[in-house]
């Protein structure tokens, strides 16, 4: 039985098998790849992406949680003209990626953490930033949030 | 497995230089057949007449292999490098665009074929600079041979920190020069006048006089059947607009809204998707399995066995992991089933006890020079996982009598000479297409590329095309890790606080000679290699032996300055010969640091410098001691000595990375093994470092010191480890000589 649920704004109908990971069914059923394998048990982030904004490890929830949910994966946060979100825009200024694989997952977790705190803290930054990046990117990614969120005069103090 | 093409990141002889020396000598026997082969030019005409007709389509024109320029002006550059994140293509660009006189605007990179035509011949020759310490010679042999020796070796690797140190500068600056050259000729002719008063701008070629200008897309089709000048005349720097510029990454706006196409996302029609399982022990082989429960799960379609290996193809990668798991296949041990962490490191004790080196560099006496009772420490490091983010994912379609492979790896011509191999098909039915690489710090090198003789194998035997996966766990278990590795230090002082001798005794698989330059002027050193090889593969993790040399060697030194009762960047000094480029990094970072400056109760700091890839690097680690036991880092100051810089911004964020990847092998990261294989399994169990654990404070400063260009990618690691056990030694006392960090914290 299809399971209802919708991503970036449209409603789907998902043939998957109930216990499929919800990441393996965004990239493989719905060809969204911005989202992406990197442990499978949680560890790392870099399949992260919003459950009724809430910032979320699909790797690691079974398809049948989702149901009757909104998820929003990387492909979703441009504006539908194409803008790019805040957020995006500031890791280009930062020039945040290196090999780029686990930043769809960062930014996600960054979108979610500015959603919340407005304008967050070291602290609160580094709370929610639990993502890894083996290419060490982790100086530019603060950064990169304390500019979208008018901080950039921090910005330039601190990490870079 | 082919012939290891990389003579500088995995040097195969234990004695000094012997292994670059025995390859370069194995290449002047050929050199008698090869020079008379083809004619001379930046790229030998017949690569170039092949590289043309894989990349030229309607209104487009060809120049030296690597550049193709459109009548509408559009300027294409294959790069036989992989951009792994390291901005190389960016730079790459920049270098070629720079001589070339390009709109930046209207530059495009991209990777080249994997095709011999498409061999790597300035990384050829700056291999050979190295190898022979004579860039004379060098430049003595053709330039034609250069390319033989390049396809011979199936050179397109990217490693060593070499795209714009070898490649840039000895192949693509001079064929964006050579063109250029080419344009003025032809619009000259165009415009009947004097090529001297002609000037070229914005992909321009202008008659100031006569207010004249033409665009490089008109003047394409007929430049292009000039030939190049081989040693055009370069730009002085000062006449630079694109280069030392911190242009922003070609590659950026594509991973930043998930457009990004890594090996990984590759998907075609029919594909199925399938992982797989080898033996957990290295050297072991699969006895059994029984297929059943693996064909019961939905949408699995078939388990194949494989000499070593088990895998399971199925419509998606869920029901391919949930049939593998559950899988209970039987794998011999290949009698290595005693191999542990311990066993290793006793193996290791026994043969530097015993004092049979493999090979020895170094000058002096040093065995008069140590007298009776040296000050003596024994440092160990454990098997590292490179941890790339991007697991291993290659998809291969064999139709019609040709393969062809998609996916991200460091060497795409070696990875296609592989595929060839195992599959018994002629090279012009094999095609590998490169994708975008999500890391690799080494792993996709083709010292073990497992991967592509696994995928290889399935696609031959399957009517549709299949995408192999690895499980992160897969990843973790079967690693071409930077190799588990003891070292016994050993120096004597004299009363004026100088040593008198020193000795690094080392074990490891492969001698680490080759890369390591130990900065310091002393009587008598030495460096002896004890070659100890488990069942283990392996291989170059970011920086190779510089890492755990520059452990050892900054360590230890930080322990002799304690011993001589001498502060650390003093004592480094008076060891250092005056007005070098290291006392110069050194005693840039001891005043940027605020070395003297007093700290908070609890807080300290190290020093280490290390040079790598003809980079020097000299770091200050601010840190202490958290309540759990575990280091935390206040602030790392870090002063870098790499010659010239292509791309600020990017050799900055090279160092930076590097800096976090050093401290976090230091913190957290060890593959231990236990019966032969190994004990981690995940991201779970071997530990990056986080956001939250990396320091909050990084100041980086170049020092544009005029000095050959050095490698970026690597030597930013280096000296974080041993900066950072210094800092923690000045903080508590404590002396660390193993790592991880964490598992003293803890235990």
């Amino acid at each position: 039985m299809a399971i209802q649920t919708s991503i970036n704004g449209k409603a789907v109908a998902l043939s998957a098998e109930p216990d499929t990971p919800l990441l393996w069914v965004i990239r493989e059923e719905l060809g969204l790849t911005g989202t992406k394998f990197g442990c499978g048990v949680a560890a790392c982030g870099a399949c992260t992406v919003h459950v009724d904004g809430e910032p979320t490890r699909s790797c690691s929830v079974p398809v049948s949680d989702v149901a009757g949910k909104s998820i929003t994966t990387i492909e979703g946060l441009k504006s539908a003209d194409g803008t790019l979100h805040a957020v995006q825009t500031a890791w280009i200024a930062a020039q945040v990626p290196q090999c780029g694989y686990c930043q769809s997952g960062q930014i996600m977790a960054a979108v979610a953490l500015i959603e919340k705190t407005g304008r967050p803290s070291d602290a609160q930054i580094d709370a929610a930033m639990t993502n890894l990046c083996r290419c060490g990117t982790y100086p530019r990614i603060r950064k990169a949030i304390r500019a979208a969120t008018g901080q950039a005069a921090q910005a330039t103090q601190g990490a870079v | 497995m082919t012939d290891n093409p990389t003579p500088d990141i995995a040097p195969e002889a234990p004695l000094k230089r012997k292994g670059l020396k025995r390859r370069a000598f194995l290449i002047g026997g050929v050199a008698i057949v090869g020079a008379g082969l083809f004619g001379i030019s930046i790229a030998d005409r017949n690569a170039a007449k092949d590289a043309k007709a894989r990349i030229t389509g309607e209104g487009e024109h060809s120049f030296a292999t690597w550049l193709k320029i459109s009548e509408d002006d559009v300027v294409t550059i294959y790069s036989p490098h992989t951009d792994i994140g390291q901005g190389s293509n960016t730079g790459l660009a920049q270098m070629l665009a720079e001589e070339l006189d390009a709109a930046w605007e209207q530059v495009r990179i991209v990777s080249a074929p994997a095709e011999p035509a498409f061999a790597n011949v300035g990384l050829g020759r700056g291999f050979l600079t190295e190898m022979t310490g004579q860039p004379a010679i060098i430049n003595g042999i053709p330039q034609s041979f250069l390319a033989f020796i390049a396809r011979q070796m199936n050179l397109q690797i990217t490693g060593g920190s070499t795209a714009l140190r070898f490649t840039g500068q000895m192949t693509f600056q001079k064929v964006g020069a050579a063109t250029r050259l080419a344009l003025m000729e032809t619009a000259a002719k165009r415009l009947n006048v004097p090529v001297e008063e002609l000037t070229t701008q914005d992909s321009r070629v202008i008659h100031a006089k006569s207010s004249q200008s033409l665009r490089y897309g008109e003047l394409a089709a007929q430049a292009a059947t000039l030939s190049l000048d081989n040693e055009p005349k370069l730009k002085d720097p000062t006449q630079y607009r694109l280069m030392r510029q911190s242009m922003q990454r070609l590659d950026i706006p594509a991973k930043v809204d998930g457009s990004a196409q890594f090996g990984m996302d590759f998907a075609i029609p029919n594909m199925r998707v399938a992982t797989i399982q080898a033996a957990p022990v290295r050297g072991g082989k699969l006895t059994s399995v029984d297929t059943a429960p693996a064909m019961a799960i939905k949408g699995v379609e078939k388990v194949i066995k494989l000499e070593n290996a088990v895998a399971v193809v199925a419509k998606g990668y869920w029901p391919a992991i949930s049939g593998l798991r559950a899988l209970a296949p039987s794998f011999s041990d290949g009698g290595h089933a005693d191999v542990s962490t311990a066993s290793i490191f006793k193996a290791h004790d026994d043969i530097i006890a015993k004092g049979e080196a493999d090979g020895e560099a170094g000058e002096g006496d040093v065995q008069v020079g140590l007298g009776a009772k040296p000050i003596q420490a024994k440092y160990q490091v454990p098997f590292l996982h490179h941890a790339m983010m991007e697991p291993f994912a290659l998809t291969a379609h064999f139709k019609d009598g040709k393969l062809d492979i998609w996916g991200g790896m460091q060497d795409p011509l070696a990875t296609k000479m592989l595929a060839v191999e195992v599959s018994g098909l002629d090279a012009d039915d094999v095609t590998f297409h490169p994708m975008i690489i999500g890391g690799s710090f080494g792993r996709r090198l083709p010292m073990y590329m497992e991967i592509v003789d696994q995928v290889t194998q399935l696609a031959m035997q399957l009517p549709y095309p299949v995408k192999l996966i690895w499980s992160r766990e897969e990843e973790v278990a079967q690693g071409a890790y930077r190799p588990q590795s003891s070292a016994l230090l050993s120096a004597a002082l004299t009363d004026k606080k100088r040593i008198a001798a020193y000795r690094n005794d080392y074990a490891q698989p492969e001698s680490s000679e080759s890369e390591t330059v130990f900065p310091y002027i002393l009587p008598a050193v030495s460096r002896r290699h004890f070659a100890h090889v488990s069942n283990q593969n392996t291989g170059a993790w970011r920086s190779v032996n510089s890492t755990q040399q520059g452990f050892y060697n900054e360590s230890f030194m930080d322990e002799l300055a304690h011993a001589a009762g001498e502060d650390p960047v003093i004592f480094r000094r008076n060891h250092l010969k005056a007005d070098t480029r290291h006392l110069r990094v050194l005693d840039e970072v001891a005043a940027r640091s605020g070395w003297n400056t007093p700290l908070p109760a609890g807080r300290g700091r190290g020093v280490a410098l290390v040079e790598s890839f003809k980079t020097i690097v000299a770091m200050v680690v601010e840190a202490s001691v958290g309540e759990d036991g575990m280091p935390k880092l206040h602030k790392v100051t870090t002063v870098v000595d790499a010659g010239s810089i292509v791309n600020p911004d990017a050799a900055m964020a090279q160092i930076e990375g590097g800096t976090i990847m050093g401290l976090s092998s230091a913190i957290g990261e060890a593959i231990t093994l236990e019966k032969g294989a190994a004990q981690q399994s995940n991201l779970s169990d071997y530990l990056l470092l986080t956001m939250a654990q990396s320091p909050l404070v990084q100041d980086i400063h170049f020092l544009n010191s005029g000095a050959p260009m050095g490698g970026i990618g690597e030597p930013g690691v280096p000296p974080a480890a041993p900066a950072l056990a210094n800092a923690l030694f000045a903080a508590t006392g404590k002396r660390i000589r193993n790592l991880p960090i964490m598992t003293q914290a803890k235990g």
